[in-house]
């Protein structure tokens, strides 16, 4: 079809044929670029913007030395969030999934950790000691079906405690857990757990993933983040610290994990991303869509817009 | 000087590409200086507005990429380039979503314009994605704990390890590089729509015509 025949065939006027009227297009972006630009500055200079330092295993470790014992003791058992999560760290389970489509493990194991390891490595960097080379011997000279009986037992025991407090734990058969989680305190206090997480290993770090994923499997960080009223049941994915904006364009995202049944589904994940993928595919395509492209018409909002031309018609 | 001969319909690329480029937007429509008289609301600001705020979000940026990604935690001038670059991308989405349902109302896809809706619907969408990066790259409290939280998001649609939310160094390539370029494109893109078609006519005048 040519133009000419489009537009006769177009119930929408072209726009070139309407009368026209003197705009200066490269003065409105300028004024346009002062204004955004002068506001941008003032509202930096009053309102300056957020920068909590980030947790460091050290500061985790001195603040809430309980948490990271147990998470250490978790970690070697196999029962942390991170040790139970499946793809892409493991094949611990199946991971989410939405109208019977398993996303989460078709994705596969690309990022493999062991959560031992999250413990482990870092201890045998610490060959200058000989208390935890000594516990790590220990450790080595169990079996698989051993080291996980001890580790579960003692993490048990821990969670059964006052407080959580390793110094009132019960005795048991917990083998060199005790010792190992106590090491694993002290290099986390000296502020030598970073460097041996960082994946790579050698001189430049960067990829912060088992760090974050120790970190996410105590409790300590999630703590500190309700405190700030981030969690997840408090609109917590648009919010920053303090009282800054955040970003509230993703309140729709957002607002789907505070309702039910995302609120309560152990595939809220998963369902809410295909849920916002389907709305942002109606958004993309709405013209083509029959009755919400109409709602134009049947609320006149656009009235307001052009009410001079309007009149004049 | 000798004028040297056109090249027209010698088999020039170059030829071939200026006149599809000039029948696709002729040059008096790429920048105008008149526009319909119906142009007269204060709706039609948000546009420019939004473009402006890209400018000095980028803007911003550069001078944020020029000190390093942690030059901010430590200088109390970095620190307030990262609050510029902080509150021109709220003003950015601000005016975005202004113009977005300024444009919804006037049902601005009407006269072949669906691709210059879908254009900028994508760009909405893809800038969401930049800012999400950028909180990613703060290296701070809130970039730990947004990153947390969202690599369950992530990870539950099966792209985590090639998308690793955990990973600031990646989520900071993707700020600065992969997404700016995509959210530009796409803007340069949407512009030219907007210009070759023209500024979409009042919807009474199509329901007068029907």
């Amino acid at each position: 079809m040519t133009t000419a025949a489009a537009r006769k065939t177009s119930r929408t006027p072209d726009s070139h044929d309407y009368p026209t009227r003197s705009y200066d297009l490269v003065k409105e972006f300028v004024i346009a670029l002062a204004l955004i630009t002068g506001l941008s500055l003032v509202l930096a200079a009053i309102f300056s913007s957020p920068d909590d330092r980030s947790i460091t295993m050290s500061g985790w470790a001195k603040a809430d030395p309980a948490d990271a014992v147990a998470t250490a003791a978790g970690e070697l058992a196999g029962t942390t969030t991170s040790a139970t999560y499946g793809a892409p760290y493991n094949h611990a389970s199946e991971g989410q999934s939405v109208i019977g489509l398993k996303l989460q493990k078709w994705g596969g194991v690309g990022i493999p950790i062991n959560s031992a390891d999250l413990v482990i490595k870092p201890l045998r960097d610490q060959s200058s000691d000989p208390s935890t080379t000594r516990d790590l011997a220990a450790w080595d000279a169990l079996s698989a079906d051993q080291q996980t009986a001890a580790a579960t037992a003692y993490a048990d025991a821990l969670a059964a405690a006052p407080d959580g407090d390793p110094a009132q734990v019960a005795s048991g058969e917990y083998g060199p857990v005790p010792a190992l989680t106590q090491d694993f305190l002290r290099v986390a206090e000296s502020g030598g757990l970073e460097g041996s997480l960082t994946s790579s290993g050698d001189f430049y770090g960067g990829d912060q993933t088992r760090s974050m994923l120790l970190l996410s499997d105590g409790a300590y960080l999630e703590d500190t983040a309700v405190a700030d009223n981030l969690g997840g049941d408090q609109w917590g994915m648009m919010n920053e610290v303090g009282n800054y904006p955040g970003q509230p364009w993703m309140w729709l995202y957002t607002f789907w994990y505070q309702v039910k049944p995302f609120s309560t589904s152990e595939n809220a994940d998963t369902q809410v991303w295909a849920l916002m993928m389907l709305l942002t595919l109606v958004l993309i395509l709405l013209p083509w869509i029959p009755g919400l492209r109409s709602i134009p018409r049947w609320i006149p909002v656009h009235r307001l817009v052009w009410r001079q031309q309007d009149r004049r018609g | 000087m000798t004028s040297v001969p056109s090249s027209s319909g010698s088999g020039s690329w170059t030829v071939a590409l200026r006149d599809r480029m000039s029948r696709t937007i002729p040059s008096d429509q790429l920048l105008p200086d008149r526009q319909p008289a119906y142009v007269a609301s204060w709706i039609y600001v948000f546009g420019v507005l939004t473009l402006a705020g890209l400018f000095v979000v980028v803007g911003s940026g550069l001078v944020l990429a020029m000190g390093g990604s942690t030059w901010w935690h430590t200088s109390s001038l970095g620190h307030y380039v990262n609050s510029v670059h902080l509150w021109s991308t709220e003003l950015f989405f601000a005016c975005m979503v202004i113009h977005l349902w300024g444009k919804f109302w006037m049902a601005a896809w009407r006269g072949r314009r669906g691709l210059t809706w879908v254009t900028g619907a994508v760009a909405f969408v893809t800038s969401i994605g930049t800012a999400f990066t950028g909180y990613l790259s703060q290296s701070n409290f809130d970039s730990q704990w947004i990153s947390g939280e969202a690599k369950d998001g992530i990870n539950s649609i099966g792209i985590g390890s090639w998308f690793n939310v955990l990973n600031p160094a990646q989520m900071l390539m993707w700020h600065i590089v992969l997404l700016p370029l995509a959210v530009g494109a796409i803007t340069v893109l949407h512009v030219l729509m907007v210009r070759r078609r023209g500024v979409v006519p009042p919807l009474a005048d199509e329901e007068a015509r029907s």
